[in-house]
């Protein structure tokens, strides 16, 4: 029996989804018999920790601050162990950038791309260079901030008209933004789960919307709207693609060197090619959320998923 | 005696998808998504909020409360403690005439009934009249609130374009024309006439008439949302849709809610007996009656305390916010922006050039500290994403100074960012949309035209002459 603080909420636009990732650990945890103390992630957060004196913090924030390595940096600081990914694992897979450039490296797939801050449009007259990339990867393209973890601020932009737009969008989450080639295909998530024996993939988690959608183009937002997209678990795919998948997953996570869990996005496209598009340090853990469903798969239901992540902070090596 | 055992841990915090599995199909249109978290961190207290529609309570004066209260507690105790009549107190109805007649409006108090909110009248009239598929009329943009509550019992709601003399009644008079001929006409038309939420505009003289006369000639229900008729900060009073029409086709909604408090929750209904008779019965369902007690301090404010002064009073305060907003818009907007300068209520609506999304502005607002509510939320039909609704009764002057001048800056930046990228000295037209139009529309001599000129130029003008 631990004492756990549960730190979820934060200031990040996934505030909403923390809070109740982080009831949902905060129930499990209590059913598991610790004793919780949960923790809103504001100004009072160092001080709280200190006046609490927990054995363990269980970080359940995703977005800016939670899953940047930024709580993760005062955790080490206050020498308190923590679940889940490291700094250095934090600070790669909250950047796409940064991600993608890492798995290119390794011989990874991931949709070809370009990124720039504000300031290459502002003074180094990127703008110029728009139609060669326009040209380099063909519309439609993807244009997403480089560091936001929710659907927020993705566009698709059909034409060269619409690029200005969505790069304005996307530049008003972070300042750094990529415009990405789209991938038609097939939405994929693999969920990677730490253990005695290391770090294994779970089984396939694909995302499907459901009706109404208007275009050709997976509505990003439909990801976040109770009852408009259905999750299949495991995946019905090709043969040899779920091994794939896993198998990128399991790359991916081991490079980004990240630790205790973790989700991987992947897309399917017609020739049956995976491309990795993102990794996820700390993914949602509402009952719902695709990490759970794919444990659940496992045979590992939601008591016992948080209990491995919890004992994964006492093993960091 | 041993303790009670522990309530289960945080229930209210339980997610809701763990019931997401026994959801009616009806709620399934009610999604939460990605901007309504966005919306939820703009209760953060360090953020000057544009978002919300509240009336400044703080204004209200405690020891008169106090003296109310205690009145309660001395006369009308068991009484405001029980039960009441669905339709409402006798005495409550007494006010909700006076209130009425303060717009020159007579009413029957049979034809009256109490609710919980006005938000209540829109969940009643909607129940007591839409089945699913059903046809409402609205303005576009229209009050998110009563689109909701149309959406909640499945209605196909068709919104209608509006200018700076409000909803296009010609538009309309079309409209229905269409959807006659396709078999869909509308159970009723929703507006909110006067400083329409979230236009700021207010349907002129000519065309109040003209909607009575079309909603007569074609025997269609039109339900007038009143909130803040008595909020006017210029120009004369123009006669309700209930007034011109005598009642007959035309249901009114009002509330206490602005003139007094949201939070006692009380407003009112008048709609036609037969018509009065059923939403009786949808409120019996839906809560028996209306709080007692906030019926009995709402009566004895009204006997004892000069209502029409506090009015007054709040009607001098959100001018004077209304015209410190008018002019730091005027300062910190870029020329591109337009918005309307509603003469009564509570917002502005402004609109910016069609390439900002205000959705995704809000999220570089709120880096800044500053919300406001995006344009989207008005419309059904994915128009509105360029614009923004303003509230600018629930922060002081110096907020409302301070929070315009920080979404100005950061449309000005979205703005050259976007001339940047272009190739272009960021010189795009305004874009051309209902409100907009309105705004720019402004000069003509229509009656009530004049209650909404835009005044983005002329207010530049004479910045320029002062400095």
């Amino acid at each position: 029996v631990s004492r756990v603080a549960v730190l979820a909420g934060g200031s990040s636009f996934e505030r909403q989804v923390s809070l109740r990732s982080g009831a949902r650990v905060e129930d499990a945890l209590e059913r598991l018999g610790h004793d919780v103390i949960a923790i809103d992630a504001g100004r009072d957060l160092i001080r709280r920790l200190r006046e609490e004196r927990p054995d363990v913090a269980f970080v359940a924030m995703h977005g800016r601050d939670g899953e940047d390595g930024t709580v993760q940096e005062l955790l080490e600081i206050l020498g308190l162990p923590y679940t889940g990914s490291g700094v250095p694992a934090c600070v790669r897979a909250m950047d796409k950038v940064l991600t993608k450039h890492l798995l290119i490296e390794h011989g990874v797939p991931t949709p070809e791309f370009f990124a720039f801050n504000q300031t290459a449009f502002r003074e180094l007259g990127a703008a110029d260079a728009l139609p060669a990339i326009e040209q380099r990867l063909a519309f439609p393209i993807v244009v997403k901030p480089s560091s936001q973890g929710s659907a927020l601020g993705i566009k698709f932009a059909r034409t060269a008209a619409d690029v200005p737009g969505a790069l304005v969008a996307a530049f008003s989450y972070d300042a750094k933004v990529l415009l990405e080639r789209f991938v038609d295909g097939r939405d994929l998530a693999v969920s990677v789960l730490d253990g005695p024996d290391g770090p294994v993939a779970l089984p396939v988690v694909e995302a499907v919307p459901t009706g109404g959608q208007e275009g050709d183009f997976y509505d990003f937002q439909a990801r976040y709207e109770i009852g408009r997209t259905d999750f299949i678990c495991p995946a019905e795919l090709p043969d040899g693609a779920t091994q794939r998948a896993q198998e990128l997953a399991l790359r991916t996570y081991e490079l980004l060197g990240c630790y205790g869990f973790a989700r991987v996005d992947l897309m399917l496209d017609g020739a049956g090619d995976l491309h990795v598009l993102e990794a996820n340090p700390i993914p949602g853990l509402t009952e719902t959320s695709l990490l759970p469903q794919s444990a659940e798969e496992a045979g590992i239901g939601f008591d016992q998923l948080v209990s491995r992540i919890l004992d994964s902070a006492f093993s960091r090596p | 005696m041993s303790p009670p055992p522990d309530p289960p841990a945080r229930s209210t915090r339980r997610d809701l998808e763990r019931y997401a599995g026994l959801f009616s199909a009806r709620t399934r249109v009610m999604t939460s998504s990605a901007t309504r978290d966005l919306m939820a961190m703009s209760d953060r207290p360090e953020v000057i909020s544009f978002a919300g529609g509240l009336p400044d309570t703080s204004s209200f004066p405690p020891e008169t409360f106090a003296s109310m209260t205690a009145r309660i507690a001395d006369e009308s105790c068991a009484r405001a403690l029980q039960y009441g009549p669905t339709e409402g107190l006798a005495e409550t109805k007494g006010c909700i005439v006076d209130v009425m007649a303060a717009e020159r409006m007579t009413v029957d108090p049979d034809d009256v009934l109490v609710t919980t909110g006005g938000q209540q009248v829109l969940d009643l009239v909607t129940k007591t009249l839409i089945d699913p598929g059903d046809t409402i009329v609205a303005e576009g943009p229209s009050y998110p609130g009563a689109l909701n509550a149309f959406q909640a019992y499945q209605a196909n709601v068709v919104q209608i374009d509006m200018d700076s003399d409000g909803m296009r009644v010609d538009l309309l008079e079309e409209t229905l024309d269409r959807l006659g001929r396709d078999g869909k006409p509308p159970k009723f038309v929703y507006t909110v006439p006067s400083f329409q939420n979230p236009g700021g505009v207010t349907m002129s003289l000519p065309r109040r008439r003209r909607l009575v006369e079309v909603a007569r000639e074609r025997e269609l229900l039109v339900l007038e949302d009143n909130p803040y008729g008595l909020l006017r900060y210029e120009g004369d009073r123009l006669p309700t849709l209930y007034s011109l029409d005598g009642g007959v086709y035309v249901m009114y909604l009002g509330t206490f809610s602005k003139i007094f408090s949201p939070g006692l929750r009380l407003g009112w209904v008048v709609a036609p007996p037969p018509v009065l008779e059923r939403i009786n019965l949808g409120k019996q369902q839906a809560d028996l009656c209306t709080s007692t007690l906030s019926q009995i301090l709402v009566h004895a404010y009204f006997e004892h305390h000069d209502w029409r002064e506090y009015v007054g009073a709040l009607t001098e305060l959100y001018r004077a916010r209304r015209d410190t907003m008018l002019d730091a818009l005027a300062e910190h907007f870029p020329p591109q922006a337009e918005w309307t300068r509603p003469g009564g209520g509570l917002f502005i609506w402004a609109t910016l050039p069609d390439f900002i999304d205000t959705s995704d502005l809000l999220a570089a607002a709120l880096r800044v500290d500053v919300a406001f509510v995006p344009g989207e939320g008005a419309f059904l039909d994915g128009r509105g994403r360029s614009s923004m609704r303003l509230n600018f009764s629930g922060a002081d002057e110096d907020q409302i100074r301070e929070g315009i001048r920080r979404i100005g800056e950061v449309i000005k930046e979205q703005v050259a960012l976007y001339g940047t990228l272009t190739g272009e000295a960021a010189q795009a037209p305004p874009r051309h949309d209902a409100v907009a139009d309105a705004a720019t529309a402004g000069e003509s001599q229509d009656e009530g035209a004049r209650v909404v000129e835009l005044p983005r130029r002329a207010e530049r003008e004479r910045r320029a002459r002062r400095s």
